[in-house]
């Protein structure tokens, strides 16, 4: 039986290339010079911002990937953990926010 | 290259040799400028990374000729400015203070990898106190070298075991107390980063600002630099990465980080690494493997300009050196 997200299959990421490789070329490219070298953000803050969008897209590879990302650029769990709450507060507000919509619209129905 | 599984069997599927000619490199003794004796296996403590199975069980020590011969080679050989005593806890050694003594009276600069908690803990067989140490080094100017995984208790105490922090801290202090790391001391107190797992350290520099800002912060804590080393991929902590199932990613991860520049700053180029029994060796990840210099030799045979000519033996672990900004006793060689 074969399953979704196995993570041996994060290995197999460059192969994303097989049917357009130039394509992969330029997203790899773009994606190392984001992910990959200290800029106007170090290395560790991209890795925690990273860390933070890998459990609100609930990405399994990313997760992993930046777990390690994360302590190889000297975090730790601490900050990790805030990375997370960051991410979930945002999921909360984006949410709640949508009740203004709601609010919105209540006003319009109510007489 | 196809990764091999975990297990022995398929191991020769890292080839450092190949690795170093695809690079165009060849690694040949460029000097001894150090002598790395490990005089005793045994520790107070039994840390979960360490290469050389360290413990309060074990019972390798230098006899007092070997280390006699030793301090003989130091002074035939004038161009050998630097001693290493490593371990185990190399102050457990009943011979060591001579051994300090003696090495700093002929002039040699001596570095001690000290790992602060026996100055605590005490001998863990004969009970010795160790408190004197801190005095003890400054007395003779010893280079302190310690590890501390991290600025923080939970890395710290997952790696060298529960508590280990908070001893640190305090041996720490008794260290600064007496001037090491103080600014115009002279006295050097550095300290070591090992990752607390399967993974290559965060930048030198970078880690060494954060933990001289948290220590200094949250204990007026003072030290000189830091070193970043590359857990090696042998002994106990090659079989945590077997039991775990994490031992072909780690290689793989260090084989993907092979760095040409880390891989011409090794450490085994510029030193002599010499066990309990007096045999010699590369370095000292070779003298936990058994790997003996080739032609094997002994410090009672010890022949300077031979072992200039040596071929200096590698094996897979040696990626651990090499990947990344590369790892080395000193840190980071890239």
């Amino acid at each position: 039986m074969s399953h979704y997200f196995e993570s041996d299959d994060l290995k197999k990421f460059g192969d994303i290339g097989r049917h357009a490789k130039s394509l992969a070329d330029q997203f790899f490219k773009y994606y190392g010079a984001v992910t990959g070298t200290d800029g106007a953000l170090t290395k560790r803050e991209k890795s925690l911002i990273a860390l933070a969008v890998a459990h609100s897209e609930r990405c399994p590879y990313c997760i992993d990937a930046y777990t390690t990302a994360c302590l190889e650029a000297g975090a730790n769990p601490e900050q990790m953990t805030e990375a997370v709450h960051v991410a979930a507060a945002m999921k909360a507000g984006i949410t709640m926010v949508h009740a203004v919509q709601m609010n919105n619209h209540l006003d319009k129905l109510v007489m | 290259m196809n990764a091999p599984a975990d297990g022995n069997a398929t191991i020769r599927a890292y080839d450092f040799d190949a690795a170093l000619e695809t690079a165009g490199l060849n690694l040949t003794p460029q000097s001894i400028d150090i002598l790395q004796l490990n005089v005793t296996k045994l520790c107070n403590q039994a840390c979960r990374h360490c290469h050389v199975d360290a413990s309060p069980a074990r019972t390798e020590a230098m006899t007092r000729e070997t280390i006699e011969q030793c301090l003989r080679v130091l002074e035939a050989h004038p161009q050998i400015g630097a001693l290493d005593i490593t371990g185990g806890a190399p102050e457990l050694h009943p011979d060591f203070e001579f051994l300090v003594a003696q090495a700093t009276a002929l002039g040699r600069h001596v570095m001690v990898r000290h790992n602060l908690t026996v100055q605590l803990d005490g001998h863990p067989v004969s009970k010795r106190a160790m408190d004197h140490l801190p005095a003890f080094f400054a007395q003779h100017k010893v280079e302190v070298i310690s590890s501390l995984p991290y600025y923080q208790q939970y890395f710290t105490d997952a790696q060298r075991g529960g508590g280990v922090f908070k001893k640190s801290i305090e041996a720490m202090q008794r260290l600064n107390a007496v001037g090491y790391g103080i600014d115009g001391s002279g006295l050097i107190f550095n300290l070591v980063y090992n990752p607390v797992g399967p993974y290559l350290p965060a930048a030198q520099s970078e880690l060494e600002a954060e933990y001289k800002k948290h220590l200094q912060q949250e204990f007026g804590l003072h030290f000189n630099g830091l070193f970043t080393i590359t857990n090696m991929p042998i002994h106990r902590f090659k079989l945590h990465l077997q039991k775990s199932g994490q031992y072909a990613a780690y290689m793989d991860k260090l084989l993907a980080a092979f760095n040409p520049a880390a891989a011409s700053g090794v450490m085994c180029r510029n030193l002599i690494s010499v066990d309990h029994t007096g045999a010699l060796f590369d370095c000292d990840f070779n003298q936990q493997l058994g790997m003996t210099v080739r032609p094997r030799s002994t410090i009672f045979e010890f022949d300077y300009d031979a072992l200039m000519q040596r071929r200096i033996r590698f094996e897979d672990h040696c990626f651990g050196c090499t990947a990344g900004a590369g790892s080395s006793c000193g840190g980071a060689t890239a």
